[in-house]
């Protein structure tokens, strides 16, 4: 793909109560938002392993969001958003020692009741992504091995 | 009350609390510490002789169940209908308790030996099937909106005190008079003190509109007086309730769209000499008013109790983001929470008001029950499982999981979860440094492979051999 014509490619890590809602709520109110986001669906942010980050970057993710409930209390598993909310930081700064731009992650929260924020972000997410270009970490990771 | 008190399969502990609780659906612990009343309550038969026997004569301390209205003595029934009928003695003031120098009359007087002062407090041990929370509400304190001068203003009251004043069991049996022994002339209802409120509580407490409207139909009826609601919207969803507020419309109470911006006692006229006076932008002539009163009653909202939090944690139950307790969903599980075995009823989990309390009540009575008759339970598939040859037995599952439904088999070295208090939401997975949870349905091979197959390069074969 050219870098005229870039489309990047984005991840989303959502929980199942609060922001995979918003995003299904955005959908069917018919929000509009980039197509550039496909989401995975997780029961709660608590269970996203760092991994599954890198492992999207390794396959060609040019950006990743985190999104699940509000802290304090919107958790559906009382407290899953607060172990994410110990998790991202490290996420943060592992990304920060592979050269990956601060742009291409994002964690946060959106309630199931907030569909406009999540088209919102998608959009604005999408963008920015855009505007720091493909980030092919795959390729750069497989020519350092040679 | 006392129906429930006297039914042979209830079991009433008043004055308790719980400390704490263990197990999971059909299997809880709960422990619970009953604080002495040091009054025996398998002896007593509420007589309340001990009352006149105590040493102080006249009541001095203010009376709890009357907002400090009143006095009560140091042993005390703590009001007219109380459940179990039988008195208790308040610590810091009884003098035998605080000092042990006193003639103790008050066990004098009483026949059957049950005052007793070495009462300790009792902690017992609970196995119970399902669980109830109905732990209630608490009104906003009116110290939140110092502009309406509760406090300052003696002739400032809170709905609930003035709803003690009507009462024929009140302090004043019934009378309605002001802190100076006056009957007020004029009286003004101030809705939503501490609701739909952007400075203190940005919901609608419900039931405050339809009680504005019951203390002013009394105070009309007990006084005389000239009584003004000041209102946003009346909010009288409900049987028989929108008719209610027509009666009072008739009756000549009277009725003022606007937020009140204060209560003050600055007089410009003399008409508002010696009275309270409320400003307020009248929006249905567009026009400030200054409306002199003898008498403020704040409508103080509802809200969760300060202890709401500590409640949560205790039953592994969440909280919506206004601190009530969460519901499991909104419409068609309104009793249940996210705990298999517990439910909620009443103010506890939203405001509400008396019938819609009955029918919340008696829905989480009948869930409860339902549950235990069964004798079993379903379960969700989408839990967790420890692989037991790869557990490392690091223990670090056991502090993450929001359900304990971690244990550690000490004899085999492995993590054991518990199926039935598993919710499935996969943080012990993610925290298991050995990998050895899985999360039904969420495993790391799934996961992965949604995300190769969301990145796969349009019409690339993938290394499995499926097309894109």
């Amino acid at each position: 793909m050219s870098e005229k014509n870039f489309e990047p490619r984005i991840i989303g890590f959502l929980c199942n109560w609060c922001t995979y809602t918003a995003a299904d709520t955005a959908g069917v109110s018919r929000m509009e938002q980039p197509a550039n986001v496909d989401v995975i669906r997780v029961m709660c942010t608590g269970r996203i392993e760092p991994s599954f980050i890198l492992k999207a970057f390794a396959e060609g993710a040019d950006g990743v969001i985190v999104s699940g409930c509000h802290p304090p209390g919107d958790c559906h598993y009382t407290n899953g958003n607060f172990k994410t909310f110990r998790r991202m930081p490290l996420v943060e700064a592992l990304l920060a020692q592979f050269g990956i731009e601060k742009g291409r992650f994002h964690w946060g929260w959106i309630s199931g009741a907030e569909a406009p924020k999540w088209a919102q972000l998608a959009r604005d997410f999408t963008e920015q992504v855009r505007s720091l270009g493909p980030l092919d970490w795959s390729r750069q990771l497989a020519s350092k091995e040679d | 009350m006392m129906d429930a008190g006297r039914h042979p399969n209830i079991t009433l502990l008043t004055y308790s609390e719980v400390t704490g609780v263990s197990g999971y659906v059909g299997n809880y612990k709960v422990t619970v510490k009953k604080h002495p009343r040091y009054v025996r309550e398998d002896l007593c038969v509420g007589c309340l002789q001990c009352l006149e026997g105590c040493i102080f004569k006249t009541p001095r301390f203010p009376d709890e169940f009357n907002l400090g209205l009143n006095q009560r003595k140091p042993i005390y029934l703590p009001f007219a209908q109380a459940t179990p009928q039988v008195p208790l003695i308040d610590p810091a003031n009884c003098l035998q308790l605080k000092t042990g120098k006193c003639k103790r009359g008050c066990a004098e007087k009483c026949d059957r030996n049950a005052i007793d002062f070495e009462q300790k407090e009792e902690v017992q041990e609970l196995k119970v099937g399902t669980i109830i929370v109905a732990t209630g509400f608490k009104t906003v304190d009116p110290g939140k909106t110092p502009y309406y001068g509760y406090g300052k203003y003696p002739n400032v009251y809170t709905a609930l005190e003035v709803e003690r004043l009507v009462s024929a069991t009140g302090p004043t049996g019934g009378e309605v008079v002001l802190r100076d022994g006056r009957k007020p002339e004029s009286v003004g209802i101030i809705h939503c003190v501490g609701s739909r409120d952007e400075k203190t509580n940005r919901w609608c407490s419900r039931v405050c509109c339809m009680y504005s409207l019951k203390l002013a139909h009394l105070l009309k009826d007990h006084t005389g007086a000239r009584v003004y609601n000041f209102y946003i919207d009346m909010r009288t969803p409900g049987k028989g309730y929108e008719e209610f507020y027509n009666r009072l419309l008739e009756e000549g109470v009277f009725f003022i769209r606007g937020r009140v911006a204060e209560v003050t006692d600055w007089a410009i006229k003399t008409e508002e000499e010696g009275k309270l006076v409320l400003r307020v932008e009248d929006t249905m002539i567009g026009q400030v008013r200054r409306i002199p009163v003898d008498m403020v009653v704040l409508s103080t909202g509802l809200e969760p109790q300060p202890d709401s939090a500590a409640v949560a944690s205790l039953f592994g139950i969440s909280r919506s983001p206004d601190g009530f307790f969460a519901e499991a969903h909104p419409k068609l599980r309104p009793v249940e929470t996210n705990t298999d075995g517990v439910f909620l009823a009443g103010c506890a989990q939203g405001p509400r008001d008396v019938p819609d309390t009955v029918a919340h009540a008696g829905a989480a009575a009948s869930m409860a029950i339902a549950l235990l008759d069964k004798g079993e339970v379903t379960i969700s598939p989408t839990i967790a499982q420890v692989d037991e040859k790869l557990c490392s037995a690091c223990k670090t599952c056991l502090s993450i999981c929001p359900y304990t439904a971690i244990t550690f088999d000490a004899e085999a070295n492995v993590a054991k979860i518990n199926d039935a208090l598993c919710r499935g939401c996969g943080t012990c997975v993610a925290a298991c440094p050995a990998g050895a949870i899985q999360g039904r349905h969420f495993t790391d091979e799934q996961i992965h492979a949604q995300i190769e197959a969301l990145l796969r390069e349009p019409g690339k074969k993938s290394a499995e051999g499926v097309s894109a």
